[in-house]
């Protein structure tokens, strides 16, 4: 009988279907993964640390930088938690509860587009990843013109948004909703199909109910394992609960209901963001709540109340309540939660983020043991895994 | 006020280890003894419902005692309520029992809470730095752990 020995291989730190830095160690017997230990922390910056020596208006362009794929998603979690802890929920006005939807969505599937894009391409669909990228490249357009940056977006505001949508850009945004189904479709019809696809996606990564909800697993990962729970329907913010949407689930609790999942989750975002289009009414985008939000510019240029305020805001904040919040959201990866905790001062005492990709990468071993070295890539994949998040 | 019904239920189960219940903004916050954290844990999971572990962190109160209170946001995915622990750790000898045996997920959030605030679960299956190096000296996220790291000194503006 030959000898058989386990080796070990290095998976990283760069490998093309990582996006960031993650280092996997694994056992191979053969081509069957014995053991699989993820090493992370490459792009640590602590953001966490950061936070508690700025004010809570200049935390906020530190968390569209840990999902660099889903900006928006972390800015609105943020200021969500924010708001919370100053009691100003409520106040927040319709207009830019809108719009934080529209955005919301928008931003759900231009992460579920780079996802799609990059997971084909990991199991070799070169296509798809052009036709997702050239989708992707209208809803960055869309970021460009409200928030001037592509990706570094920093468009919310504690009480509402820094600016109204420009002229013409609802209309932009309607024909992107129209023909993304479409799209959605042509995606589907290049993979569901494909006998190659369905071979490296069906039966991989399984990993049941009760032990994704063990290890913590959120999103369309866990919905993929046959979980109703999305935190937009079961606990709603920012006006959810007035849409009409569905919430899918796959019972296959494999790579390729994870898969179908999203796809679907990317038609209910074409529905949410029509629902929320059609609602669009005019009115103020920040909530009267002079304390924290800044004045409007001719205020500001014209007034000197308004000078005042808007010195007094840039160079000491505004100091909420001592108390502590935690606010979740559903972001496109999973569920993304802010602890922050006020001492009464103008900066947070301490700030945790939740982030799902961390919690989500935890489960990587578990759901790679056992099977092949090819599907640990499929696995990663189907993670949809984002290492700015998960080092902070 | 009206109380949690979850609080009712610990307050009777675990009446000597809950030290304090306080609501904020619609959330409740209970405080319970180290000791008793793996019990309590276990008792909020199988009786109370409340299955996911979504989050565990470190907070640290320099200056006051007991220094550290490590947090657990716990979820019921079928009631969708929530619930927050707190435990409050000595800096003297930080030192929690791990519920990673309740939760499986709370094995990297410990980590990280080992890593970056300095306290130790005991029994944890692999207690070992995660975002940081392994070589490195110190945990970041404590009060007194300079913003700028260990070696340099702040910075002043410029020199010339």
């Amino acid at each position: 009988m030959a000898m058989t020995e386990v080796m070990t291989v290095n998976m990283g730190p760069q490998h093309p279907s990582t996006h960031g830095v993650l280092r996997l160690v694994l056992e191979l017997d053969g081509e069957v993964i014995v053991k699989a230990t993820p090493h992370i922390g490459f792009l640590h910056r602590g953001v966490e640390k950061l936070s508690e020596y700025r004010t809570y208006h200049q935390t906020l362009p530190l968390t569209d930088r840990l999902d660099y794929l889903a900006p928006m998603s972390n800015n609105l979690g943020y200021v969500l938690a924010v708001e919370k802890l100053l009691g100003l929920t409520d106040a927040i006005p319709e207009r830019a509860q809108t719009i934080r939807v529209i955005m919301a969505e928008l931003t759900r599937l231009k992460s579920h587009l780079v996802w799609l894009a990059c997971h084909a391409l990991d199991i070799g669909a070169m296509t798809v990843f052009l036709y997702c990228f050239r989708e992707r490249e209208n809803v960055m357009d869309i970021y460009e013109q409200v928030s001037g940056a592509r990706m570094t977006s920093n468009y919310f505001r504690v009480g509402g948004l820094s600016d109204d949508f420009p002229d013409g850009l609802e209309k932009k945004i309607r024909d992107f909703v129209d023909e993304m189904p479409g799209h959605v479709d042509t995606y589907e019809g290049l993979l569901t199909g494909n006998k190659i696809w369905q071979k490296r996606t069906q039966g991989v990564g399984v990993i049941s109910a009760e032990d994704a909800i063990n290890i913590g697993l959120t999103g369309p990962a866990l919905r993929g394992s046959g979980v109703d729970l999305d935190l937009r329907r079961d606990n709603p913010y920012s006006g959810y609960e007035k849409y009409d949407f569905e919430v899918p689930t796959s019972t296959e609790c494999d790579t390729w209901a994870r898969y179908l999942v999203r796809l679907t989750e990317m038609r209910q975002s074409c529905r949410i963001l029509r629902q929320a289009l059609d609602s669009l009414k005019p009115g103020p985008i920040l909530a009267d709540a002079p304390k924290v939000c800044l004045p409007p510019k001719k205020d500001v240029v014209n007034t000197i109340e308004g000078l005042i305020h808007q010195f007094k805001i840039i160079t000491e904040g505004f100091k909420p309540e001592p108390g502590e919040v935690y606010q979740e959201i559903e972001a496109p990866k999973g569920i993304l939660g802010y602890y922050i905790i006020s001492d009464g001062s103008a900066k947070p005492y301490r700030m945790k983020i939740r982030p799902p990709s961390f919690v989500n990468l935890q489960a990587l071993p578990q759901m790679v043991e056992g099977s092949l070295i090819a599907d640990a890539v499929a696995v990663i994949g189907t993670l949809d895994i984002v290492l700015g998040e998960i080092d902070r | 006020m009206t109380e949690n019904a979850a609080v009712g239920k610990l307050k009777e189960k675990f009446s000597g280890s809950v030290l304090d219940v306080t609501e904020f903004r619609g959330e409740t916050t209970v405080t319970v003894k180290k000791e008793d954290i793996v019990a309590i844990c276990a008792f909020a999971k199988k009786e109370l419902g409340y299955n996911l572990l979504s989050d565990v962190c470190g907070v640290d109160y320099l200056g006051r005692a007991p220094r550290f209170m490590v947090v657990y946001h716990l979820f019921n995915i079928s009631t969708k309520e929530r619930l927050r622990l707190k435990a409050p750790v000595e800096e003297k000898d930080p030192r929690i029992d791990t519920v990673s045996g309740i939760w499986a997920t709370a094995n990297w959030h410990e980590r990280e809470c080992w890593d970056l605030m300095g306290i130790v679960f005991n029994n944890h299956p692999d207690l070992r730095r995660i975002l940081m190096p392994d070589d490195w000296e110190g945990h970041p996220l404590r009060k007194d752990y300079p913003l700028q790291g260990p070696d340099r000194e702040p910075y002043q503006g410029r020199l010339s």
